[in-house]
């Protein structure tokens, strides 16, 4: 097994995998509820579909930065029994240096007065 | 849902199998929170947006990481990735070469616009033999006149003229044609203008339009050239237009356009054959509409001239059919030869890929037993396999680039095309094409099988021995592909090689080893006096003469093998005149000394003297076979002959010579003396290439005939200086360059069978090392076990030579017409290809097969 790269190297992340990165990063969530939670999270404003969720948790799982948990009874649905995905410390690194990266672009574009705020 | 499970197969097999029940529950969960047909249709919109997206870059990721897992795993055996991209590699380059030639000179279109309507127009004089005659003047500008097929039709003919005036005299061979041609060709000129119609008219000012690579080489490439006058045999001329670079008619060598002005003299005479006639079709003329036309043209004109145009008939063909067929034969036997290169090829990638299979067949039914499936492993080895195709495929794109020239003596000279295919898109295609098709039989195939046996079965110790004996059943079959396809090469490249040998061994009828030859063009109207022109020939050959080294020198009009043509109607005594049976000879004008400079056999009589001149009788000198011809059983000298218009007496007889070349038959000859030619006549017979026999090195005599000839006139330049050996080798160039093409894939396929023998028989001979201990151990002679083993390595071969030989009777067929009479069916070439097949499974089984003796049945049998 290779060593784990550095998180910086997977910068800048995809809006996809930021999004689902902070998503899994209150609690453990199946597909279906990444996507509502991602769009409650967003007002509506990201839709993810199907397809484009697992192909990120597909390359999601390859890069270590979530971890399928045992798949359980879903709450609220009858007998379907449905995979929970989890972060792991090294997905929060990746999605701390992303937040971080927004951030020192946010202050950037303040100090240009492109937005207003604190200089 | 099934909808949405249909389109959730454009994903990966994989994908799906992991992802889709959760999809497809996404969906429908979605589905039930749906109001109202809007919002499902909206629903459905956003799905299949999704889907669109994502399968593809789904198959992508997928692709990455196989990309990088087969890269991976071929750093882990450089070995086989190695052998593999050099294997494909050399297939792939063998079959790009072959094409791209065949694209080059037989497919791809001319360099000029709307070039499948060009056409080329010649007399038919098939009562005689020849079905493309040159058209004599009064004919074409009748043809022209009458033709209602062409939008235009334009005469030409090439020209050797001297440029002088600018730096050292230069011999140049370039093109008079009627101002036509241009628009025949569809070509402008790149700077200034092409020749026009205007151009013809004798009162016009003469001009000349130059090949962009005269241009540049000899007057710097400046735009100033335009306007300027130089001289051409005395003419001046002024320059009015550069042509691009790419610009080749009628063949490559052409360096300069001059019009070509009809003077009293060619108008008159209807069997001066030398005008080619070029055309370009109306576009709504179809090619057999023209040739119809044309045959009832050349019929009204037949019987209005009986004397000079009886059954004439008219040749029309496309301009691309120029291509003799001998050198469309070479490039489709070195097509063919290139195919069974690349199907060798193959079947080794495919017995190296099912070999390299077997050894990781743990391997990946370990991945399998660990849930890959079957796709999954299908998809990485197809990846894998393709990699090294694409490798493959990279390393012939070199061999190709690095190959295309040598090859390039295959392509005729007589098109107007470049010497060698560009390399271009087009050849990159072909090249793609090849490897995509080499990756599809060598990688597809093996990768399914194997997937297909990759099962948690094969965990079980004894499970590989079960998928180990159809492989074998599967690499027997491609080792005798192999030995089949070698010996296809074997005896196709045997049979020209034999050729090529009673090529070279045509005696020539001269003894060219030890003589210089070069020319020197007198101009005219400076040299249109015989006194003048002997002046100068005295001159330089009796310094020559002079020389330290030098045995014997002369003068000739053109030395046999470089012109072949020349050939002139005759008539001698006692024979009156039938048009029917009209006989033709080969026509040279000569200094004295000639025949002894090549060592031509004087048989009977005499060589011409000095003496022969315009106050004596006019003398001829006769080869062999003319004598024969005409005098059969009688002596011959003191017979008279009639030629070029001169009633000459047969002074001597000389052995005969080949004219036109080793593999043609060539007309009887006639020499004259060259002392006796009137002023003016036979211009173009005006001895012009000098041959020196010498006993020093040649090379040590040309700066001293140089400045020996520049003393004797320093306007005349020399020009293709070269050695008569040199001249007879060029007769088998481009043999040459097929036989060692086809030699070489020979070589290479006859290495790559015997890899493959001994590829399988190792491979069966381990797989089967626990029953050759048992059969040892129950007394099985080791004597016994060797024999086996070799029997195997032997059948395989053995079948592999009587298919071959099938296939290579076939191919001799079809090579026939360039085997120069040896017997397609040559026994001793057959025997040897075959002994050679047997003596390379010989070699491929031996180890193998020593192998199998030194088992140890205890080791053996305890291994398992």
């Amino acid at each position: 097994m290779p060593p784990p790269p550095a998180p910086e190297s997977l910068i800048p992340l995809s809006p996809a995998v930021f999004h689902i990165l902070l998503s899994l990063a209150d609690e453990d969530r199946h597909g279906y509820a990444v996507i509502q939670d991602v769009a409650a999270r967003t007002g509506g404003e990201v839709k993810l579909g199907a397809g484009t969720l697992y192909r990120s948790i597909q390359r999601m799982l390859e890069q270590d930065l979530i971890v399928e948990t045992e798949s359980r009874l879903a709450p609220g649905t009858d007998d379907e029994r449905r995979r929970y995905y989890r972060i792991t410390p090294f997905g929060r690194k990746v999605a701390r240096a992303e937040a971080e990266r927004l951030a020192g672009l946010v202050q950037l574009a303040r100090a240009s007065g492109v937005i207003p705020g604190k200089a | 849902m099934s909808w949405y499970r249909a389109w959730l197969r454009l994903y990966p097999l994989s994908f799906r199998i992991e992802y889709g029940d959760e999809m497809t529950a996404i969906f429908a969960e979605r589905w039930r929170a749906a109001r109202g047909p809007r919002e499902r249709a909206a629903l459905w919109y956003e799905a299949l947006l999704d889907i669109i997206w994502s399968a593809p870059a789904a198959h992508a990721d997928l692709l990455k990481q196989d990309v990088r897992t087969s890269a991976r795993s071929l750093r882990q055996s450089p070995g086989f990735a190695l052998a593999t991209i050099l294997v494909a590699a050399l297939g792939i380059g063998a079959t790009t070469v072959a094409f791209g030639l065949i694209d080059h000179v037989l497919v791809r279109p001319l360099p000029f616009p709307g070039s499948d309507r060009l056409v080329k127009l010649y007399q038919d004089q098939s009562f005689r033999g020849y079905s493309r005659i040159e058209l004599s003047p009064p004919n074409f500008l009748d043809w022209k006149r009458e033709a209602r097929s062409f939008e235009r039709i334009a005469a030409y003919t090439t020209a050797s003229v001297n440029l002088v005036g600018e730096g050292e005299p230069l011999r140049l061979d370039g093109v008079v044609a009627t101002g036509d041609l241009f628009s025949v060709l569809g070509v402008p000129a790149a700077l200034g203008r092409a020749l026009t119609s205007m151009d013809d008219a004798r009162e016009m000012p003469r001009v000349m339009v130059l090949s962009h690579r005269l241009w540049t080489t000899r007057f710097g490439g400046s735009p100033g050239v335009l306007g300027r006058t130089v001289r051409l045999d005395d003419e001046p001329h002024t320059i009015v237009g550069v042509m691009p670079p790419h610009f080749n008619f009628p063949t490559r060598e052409a360096a300069f356009w001059a019009p070509k002005r009809f003077t009293d003299y060619d108008l008159e005479d209807r069997t001066n054959w030398y005008l080619h006639g070029v055309a370009r079709l109306k576009d709504d003329v179809t090619l057999a509409q023209a040739r119809a036309e044309m045959s009832t043209i050349a019929a009204r004109l037949a019987e209005a001239y009986p004397d000079a145009n009886a059954r004439n008939g008219a040749t029309v063909i496309r301009l691309r059919d120029e291509v003799n067929r001998q050198s469309r034969l070479m490039l489709w036997a070195l097509a063919g030869a290139s195919i069974c290169m690349l199907l060798i090829a193959c079947t080794n990638l495919a017995s190296l890929l099912l070999s390299r299979a077997l050894d990781r067949h743990r391997e990946l039914a370990v991945r399998a037993a660990l849930g890959a499936g079957r796709e999954r492993l299908a998809r990485q080895m197809l990846t894998e396999n393709f990699v090294l195709a694409a490798a493959g495929g990279l390393g012939g794109i070199l061999l190709a680039v690095v190959g295309m020239p040598l090859v390039a003596r295959l392509v005729p000279t007589s098109l107007p095309i470049p010497d060698a295919p560009a390399l271009d898109g087009r050849l990159l295609a072909l090249a793609v094409e090849v490897t995509v098709a080499t990756a599809i039989v060598f990688g597809v195939l093996p990768a399914l099988k194997l997937a297909g046996s990759a099962s948690v079965e094969g965990l079980k110790a004894g499970a590989r021995a079960g998928a180990s004996r159809s492989t074998e059943r599967l690499r027997s079959l491609l080792v005798v592909g192999q030995v089949t396809a070698s010996l296809v090469l074997l005896v196709s490249a045997g049979l020209l090689i034999q050729a090529l040998w009673r090529v070279q061994g045509v005696a020539p009828g001269f003894e060219p080893t030890g003589v210089l030859t070069m020319r020197t063009s007198l101009p005219v109207p400076k040299y249109e006096t015989t006194a003048r022109r002997q002046q100068f020939y005295a001159r330089v050959l009796d310094e020559v003469r002079a020389m330290p080294g030098v045995r014997q020198a002369a003068y000739i009009s053109f030395l046999p093998m470089v012109m072949r043509g020349g050939i002139w109607p005759v008539t001698v005594d006692g024979q009156p005149e039938d048009p029917d049976n009209t006989h033709t000879a080969s026509m040279r004008l000569i200094t004295p000394g000639f025949f002894d400079t090549l060592r031509i056999p004087v048989l009977v009589g005499r060589d011409v003297m000095d003496s022969d001149t315009l106050d004596a009788p006019l003398v001829a000198i006769v080869s062999q076979s003319f004598a024969e011809r005409h005098w059969p059983d009688q002596d011959p000298l003191g017979r008279h002959l009639s030629l070029a218009r001169g009633d000459l007496t047969v002074v001597g007889v000389v052995g005969d010579v080949k004219v036109r070349g080793l593999e043609q038959e060539s007309e009887p000859q006639v020499y004259l003396s060259s002392a006796q030619v009137p002023d003016v006549a036979l211009p173009f017979y005006a001895p012009r290439d000098l041959v020196i026999r010498a006993d020093v090195a040649s090379e040590s005599l040309v700066p001293a005939i140089r400045s020996t000839i520049a003393r004797a006139d320093s306007e005349v330049p020399v020009s293709d200086v070269r050695s008569l050996a040199s001249v007879v080798e060029s007769e088998t160039a481009a043999r040459e360059v097929q036989v060692r093409v086809l030699a070489g894939f020979a070589g290479m396929a006859l290495l790559l069978a015997a890899v493959g023998v001994h590829g399988l028989l190792a491979f069966s001979v381990s797989a089967r090392v626990r029953e050759i201990g048992v059969r040892l151990a129950l007394g099985a002679t080791r004597a016994r076990i060797l024999r086996q083993v070799l029997a195997r390595g032997f059948l395989l071969a053995g079948i592999g030579v009587v298919v071959g030989t099938m296939g290579a009777t076939w191919a001799a067929h079809v090579l026939e017409a360039l085997l120069f009479g040896v017997n397609p069916g040559d026994r001793q070439v057959y025997a040897a290809a075959a002994g050679v097949c047997m003596l390379m499974a010989l070699a491929g089984s031996l180890l193998p097969a020593l192998r199998a003796t030194r088992v140890d049945p205890l080791q053996a049998i305890r291994a398992e």
